[in-house]
């Protein structure tokens, strides 16, 4: 086992979630009410009262998907908050979503606040799937929307071709991913998809940006999902054991830049790429380990081919060596680690489980580490939980096990 | 090849553009049927989307370089349905262009079946109508004596 050197100077002390709803469900609810759900649901885990919450730490610039923004004034006066000191969201969209927690922490070790909390709330009122298409155009995006690039998944399919391209990968590594993640979700009373994937339901889906098809696609959901850091010191006087911030970053580096709005990454290894290795480089370094320290990896899946990209980024194969590692069975749950494995979303991340913009990682690593979560690998130390691969910023964030 | 599977653009009231000082001259050559791309005036550095300065010097002035309108395809994928559009077929591709180093375009490849376009098919600029009276540059497969 690793000895890492990390912060452990901030703990997640809580985390809470309503139920994950298919698209349009929560048309009932207000963005307000959802978040409050989630953020009531984190404080009770955690054993502080909501009038203790002192920051908000959003991600996704406070917008609720890409749509409505979450407003922290009427989140704290609607939930009887008793004074806000720290209230901020990383820049950019889902890649800031493990970053979320290095924000938090900052704020707690700058001694801004001291109870933060980051919350995700989705409702799809705008189709995220179709997002770029329904946008009003700008003089920037002028110069991809024309093409019919519709949404996320249409940009990306560029960066996986590329990939195929380039180290020969093929689809069969894509269903591997699509089909071990339903394989954890299956076990998941809270999954919106509980039944195995077939390689065949897989191959005969329909294909919506070639090479991506229907499975490659994360789900269209809604819900909402909260998470209360805290000081480590008080966090071990809460509730729950905590679970210390070992290690966070978020960026990203000119070559990546705006990514699939530019596509101009000049070399194969960066565009082919999901723009997450600085922010590897950079959490390793600080919390002292390498990827082979990693227990389970909490990986952002939008898409199946940007699961591959980052798993070569975060070191846990070589570049260009993603397809067959995960075609190895390299990424399979298993209650025990295997050396040379990584167990991968073991939630059944947003492929399957739902898709809450990141937020769901973050939960999923935490019940890791406190040695609670449904796929369990058995004494977890360390988990990595990544956020994007979207536009700079992108982010990554290691958390451990109190010792 | 089947005419029913023909790439196509989006229909010319489905596109829209806007423009800034920075971006309007690349349109503004388009709407003639000339492809431009910004090029550093201090470094010689191309650059798109066009933008207000260059991403290696820093300076702010460009000349707009006239391109032959060849391209080569660096990767593509190929769209099934728009909302609106269920049935229209696309072939959005990011391409090369050979005579603006570095700098690359989101564009469409037209007039082809997607089972005949690859990495490196190399292709031709054509104009396109959309909204507002602008032309869009996408591409066609370039003639084989030609490319």
């Amino acid at each position: 086992m690793a000895r890492d050197t990390g912060v452990r100077d901030a703990a997640i002390a809580g985390i809470g979630a309503t139920p994950y709803y298919k698209r349009g469900e929560t048309a009932d609810k207000s963005i307000t009410r959802l978040a409050g759900e989630a953020i009531l649901a984190a404080c009770a885990d955690a054993g502080v009262s909501v009038t203790d919450v002192d920051g908000l730490a959003f991600y996704s610039l406070a917008r609720a998907g890409y749509g409505e923004q979450m407003e922290a004034g009427e989140l704290v006066e609607t939930l009887g908050v008793r004074e806000l000191k720290f209230s901020a969201a990383l820049t950019g969209g889902g890649g800031g979503s493990a970053g979320a927690i290095g924000l938090a922490r900052a704020a707690i070790v700058a001694g801004d606040a001291s109870v933060v909390v980051t919350v995700m709330a989705l409702q799809q009122r705008t189709r995220l799937g179709t997002v770029v298409a329904s946008k009003a155009v700008t003089p920037v995006s002028s110069f991809v929307q024309p093409s019919g690039l519709a949404g996320p998944g249409h940009l990306m399919s560029l960066l996986a071709r590329r990939h195929m391209h380039v180290y020969g990968t093929t689809r069969d590594a894509f269903a591997e991913i699509a089909i071990s993640t339903r394989q954890n979700a299956v076990s998941r009373p809270k999954a919106r998809y509980r039944e195995p994937l077939t390689r065949e339901q897989y191959f005969s889906a329909r294909m919506i940006a070639d090479p991506l098809c229907l499975y490659d696609f994360c789900l269209e959901s809604e819900g909402a999902v909260a998470i209360v850091t805290t000081s480590l010191e008080r966090a071990r006087d809460l509730r729950q054991p905590p679970v210390p911030v070992v290690a966070a970053a978020h960026g990203g580096t000119r070559e990546w830049g705006r990514a699939f709005s530019w596509f101009g990454m000049p070399d194969d290894a960066t565009f082919a790429s999901s723009g997450n290795k600085p922010i590897a480089d950079r959490l390793y370094q600080r919390a002292g380990i390498t990827a082979r320290d990693i227990d389970v990896a909490l990986i952002y899946d939008h898409f199946t081919p940007m699961v591959l990209m980052q798993l070569e980024d975060y070191g846990f194969c070589e570049k260009g060596e993603g397809g067959p590692f995960v075609l190895s069975g390299a990424i399979r749950y298993t209650p025990e680690r295997k050396p040379g494995n990584i167990a991968v979303n073991t939630h059944g991340g947003q492929l399957s489980e739902a898709y809450v913009i990141g937020a769901t990682h973050i939960v999923e690593g935490v019940e890791q580490l406190r040695g609670t979560a449904v796929n369990q690998v058995a004494g977890a130390e360390l988990a990595l939980v990544t956020g994007g691969p979207s536009a700079i910023p992108n982010s990554g964030l290691i958390l451990g096990r109190d010792r | 090849m089947s005419t029913e599977t023909l790439a196509t653009a989006l229909p010319a009231d489905a596109v829209k553009i806007a423009t800034d000082p920075s971006t309007e001259p690349f349109w503004q050559a388009a709407r003639e049927r000339r492809l431009v791309a910004p090029r550093c005036a201090d470094c010689g550095t191309f650059r798109l989307p066009p933008s207000p300065f260059c991403p290696h010097c820093q300076s702010t002035a460009v000349d707009w370089t006239e391109l032959s309108g060849r391209a080569t395809v660096y990767t593509f994928t190929v769209v099934c349905g728009f909302p609106g559009l269920p049935d229209i077929t696309l072939v959005p591709a990011v391409v090369d262009l050979p005579d603006a180093p570095g700098a690359r375009l989101v564009t469409n490849v037209i007039d082809v079946d997607p089972a005949d376009v690859s990495i490196g098919t190399e292709l031709t600029v054509d104009f396109h109508p959309i909204s507002d009276g602008w032309l869009l540059p996408v591409f066609r497969v370039a003639d084989k004596e030609h490319a």
